[in-house]
């Protein structure tokens, strides 16, 4: 057991650091939630610069364009990325966590060629047309059909809560390709998003902005050479999609919590709340250090969920754990926050002197996070039933 | 950086774990509760090493660190073992004879001010009793002392005596040793805290693959599949915090020593209580049986709890440690 950074991840820091320290800086600020076309710039221009760099996809491998680093290099990274406050990976997400790394185990020397290098740079955006309106939790439910016509599929249906549709290229659709079977009748497909038949709907979330949208697909012709995979062979695919979000997807933002906990403390330093600083009141001292407690037993179970996946090489199921514990911590740190504010957390605006926009908006989108990605229900069933071992639920 | 157990500390910590399985059974423990102090156990533990552990080789101890003895007492703390071990492994260079066992250290933290009675732990059993002041360590001679045995300890195996007030002792060290001491035990009371977490969530496992109700494993009822989930998650997330707070005690450098002890004591405090709750919980009737272990950890819990600062205590102390500089 050593929690030491070696010398040569420690030089690692130095040098991103340093570079980080210039350049995020000069990226500027990022452009208001609902210029969509002005945000895909931004983040993908911000790729482009880490790519250039040489610390873009810092767990791909080095012949698909990846840095390759070390497990504790990539712990240095996320550290390195949120002390820096350095822009979020945006619209990127799905390309960078999902597409890619799907295309490199499951992909034809083609697709791989055609998509892993235009992802990695910043070049091509994906979104993620798994979700349905009656296929969300129960994902092998959807319904959106594919039928072979010649050397294309036929896509009618409707996707729901599709990230970044409105600029992206392509979309990773899974769509039914057998009505007999429920898991085996499942395709995986990269559609192109410019296709003839793909009406997308923004869906204005409760943040204010439109981070997803509703697909609507009428006979879309998708060339069999989109199909990732054997065909019905898509619910395997999608398993290999998903064990690339959980794990370490997360780190960073985890470790960027601590500044917003710090954002808080400073706050509480210079309110005041019946004619004391509130600082002062030992309750809410004993609130904050017990989030700060539990941040910092979180990023310790990173580094060990780290340490186990270098020994073991696969991801264990501590990440659903870690996935679980952040975004319901998120949550009552944001809570905590707006209690703080008092009457200022009914600006979104930045008010008297305080940070309230960041403050609000943080607190709202901690809400879709214990639903994302799996929600915390579906976590627990994982946890309860394949490290414990408890009967299954009905599938 | 490689934040998972060495070879040696595995096998440090299996050793430990048979040790106890075999003999700190919950049978075991049963017998216990009509003797009193075994003595016998002690010795073994001694023998185990569980007292000199940390104690350096030319002191003819085993010479290990922060990290290793923290697992051991995770092991401790699952088998519940009695007796004031925490204060005897940690007045290993300050009591003769505790290393080796033959000197039973107990011991009292005063090292707040509060109005708490003086409860004395074991105190029929001790040889020597540490008291932790602010400004320092006393040694007192548990004879000198004159109390009443309290008859139902919270903890059946944690007895207790009240006594009005402590002499005057022998001082064996500063302000500064005090505050180490304190720092250690609470890391070390983590590491027992860790070990009943996972032991109460362990037996509220099985018990739930194994009681029927509506013809079927009230394990698979999802309310309670939840409550296991998160006492699992609680338990890894206490885990990474008591294992960095040995592992930061041993190499200071890699972080905040006194926050990342108190971030441990504050985590495995909470896994522990809830944990122990949800398993009593979990059992239905039965939990709520002397018979059924849960209520055992749920008792020692309030002693650990109690035992070199408590969760709202330590939970400040981080507080003002993320605060400083701001
Ligand atoms: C911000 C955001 C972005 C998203 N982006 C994408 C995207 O890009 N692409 C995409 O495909 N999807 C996306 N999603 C969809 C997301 O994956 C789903 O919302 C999620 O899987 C839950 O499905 P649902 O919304 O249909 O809820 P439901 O499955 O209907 O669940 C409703 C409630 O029931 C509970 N529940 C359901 N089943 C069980 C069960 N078996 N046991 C216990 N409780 C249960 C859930 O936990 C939840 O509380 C996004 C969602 C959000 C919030």
């Amino acid at each position: 057991m050593d929690l030491r950074y070696s010398e040569s991840d420690e030089a690692f820091r130095k040098e991103l650091r340093s570079w980080l320290d210039s350049e995020v800086p000069a990226h500027g600020r990022p452009p208001s939630e609902h210029d969509w076309p002005a945000r895909r710039e931004y983040d993908t221009a911000w790729q482009r610069k880490l790519y250039e760099a040489g610390y873009a996809g810092i767990n791909w491998p080095k012949e698909f364009g990846g840095r390759d680093a070390s497990l504790t290099e990539q712990l240095v990274y996320y550290e390195e990325i949120a002390r820096a406050n350095a822009p979020y990976v945006g619209v990127n997400f799905v390309g960078l966590l999902h597409g890619g790394p799907t295309l490199m185990s499951e992909g034809t020397p083609e697709q791989r060629e055609k998509h892993i290098g235009p992802i990695i740079r910043g070049e091509e955006v994906w979104c993620q047309g798994f979700s349905e309106p009656s296929a969300g939790s129960d994902l092998a439910a959807l319904k959106t059909k594919a039928e072979l016509d010649g050397d294309h599929y036929v896509v009618s249906g409707h996707k729901i809560w599709t990230s970044f549709a409105q600029v992206s290229d392509y979309c990773e659709l899974l769509v039914r390709t057998n009505p007999e079977e429920k898991h085996r009748g499942i395709t995986w497909l990269a559609m192109p998003m410019d296709l003839e038949g793909i009406e997308i709907r923004p869906l204005p979330t409760i943040v204010g902005s439109s981070e997803f949208s509703e697909l609507f697909l009428e006979n879309v012709r998708v060339p069999v050479s989109c199909r990732i995979g054997k065909e019905n062979d898509g619910w395997r695919v999608t398993n290999v999609t998903l064990s690339f979000e959980r794990g370490t997807a997360f780190a960073s933002d985890i470790y960027q919590l601590q500044e917003s906990l710090r954002e808080l403390t400073r706050l509480a330093k210079v309110l005041t709340r019946d004619d004391a600083v509130a600082w002062e009141d030992r309750t809410l001292r004993r609130d904050v250090g017990h989030l700060a407690a539990e941040l910092d037993g979180l990023w310790a179970l990173v580094k060990y969920m780290v340490s186990e996946a270098g020994k073991t090489g696969v991801p264990g199921l501590t990440g659903s754990c870690v996935k679980l514990y952040y975004t319901e911590l998120k949550q009552r740190l944001g809570d905590l926050s707006l209690r703080l504010l008092g009457r200022a957390s009914l600006s979104r605006d930045d008010v008297g002197g305080m940070a309230s926009e960041t403050i609000v908006y943080e607190a709202l989108q901690s809400l879709s996070m214990t639903i994302a990605g799996g929600t915390s229900q579906i976590q627990r069933n994982i946890i309860s039933e394949r490290v414990l071992g408890l009967p299954r639920e009905p599938r | 950086m490689d934040f998972q157990l060495t070879e040696d500390q595995e096998a440090l910590r299996d050793g430990v774990r048979s040790f106890c399985e075999g003999r700190v059974s919950i049978d075991a423990l049963r017998e216990l509760e009509k003797t009193g102090f075994d003595r016998e156990l002690w010795g073994e533990l001694a023998e185990m090493g569980v007292f000199s552990l940390r104690q350096s080789e030319d002191a003819g101890g085993v010479g290990l660190g922060s990290a290793d003895a923290v697992l051991v007492f995770e092991e401790l703390g699952r088998c519940l073992a009695p007796g004031p071990v925490t204060w005897s492994h940690l007045a290993a260079d300050l009591v003769d004879g505790a290393a080796t066992g033959e000197c039973v250290v107990g011991g009292i933290d005063l090292s707040r001010t509060n109005s708490d009675p003086l409860l004395i732990e074991h105190l029929e059993h001790i040889d020597a009793l540490l008291v932790l002041r602010p400004d320092g360590i006393e040694r007192i001679d548990p004879k000198a002392l004159s109390g009443r045995a309290i008859e139902r300890p919270l903890d059946p195996f944690t007895p207790v005596h009240e006594v009005a007030e402590l002499p005057a002792g022998e001082r064996l060290g500063d302000a500064e040793a005090a505050a180490r001491f304190r720092l250690e035990g609470a890391a070390l009371a983590s590491g027992m805290l860790l070990g009943i977490a996972e032991a109460s969530q362990e037996l509220a496992t099985d018990y739930a693959k194994k009681r029927e109700q509506f013809g079927r494993p009230i394990g698979g009822f999802q309310a309670l599949k939840h409550k296991l989930a998160d006492c699992y998650t609680r338990q890894e997330l206490a885990r990474a915090a008591a294992y960095a707070a040995g592992a930061t005690l041993d190499d200071p450098e890699v972080g905040d020593v006194l926050r990342a002890v108190s971030t441990a004591k504050v985590l495995t405090g909470d896994a522990a209580m809830e944990n122990a709750r949800a398993c009593v919980q979990i059992h239905g009737g039965m939990g709520y049986t002397w018979e059924v272990p849960a209520h055992y950890y749920l008792k020692r819990i309030w002693v650990l709890e109690n035992q070199f600062g408590t969760v709202g205590e330590h939970a400040e102390r981080v507080a003002e440690r993320i605060a400083v500089g701001d």
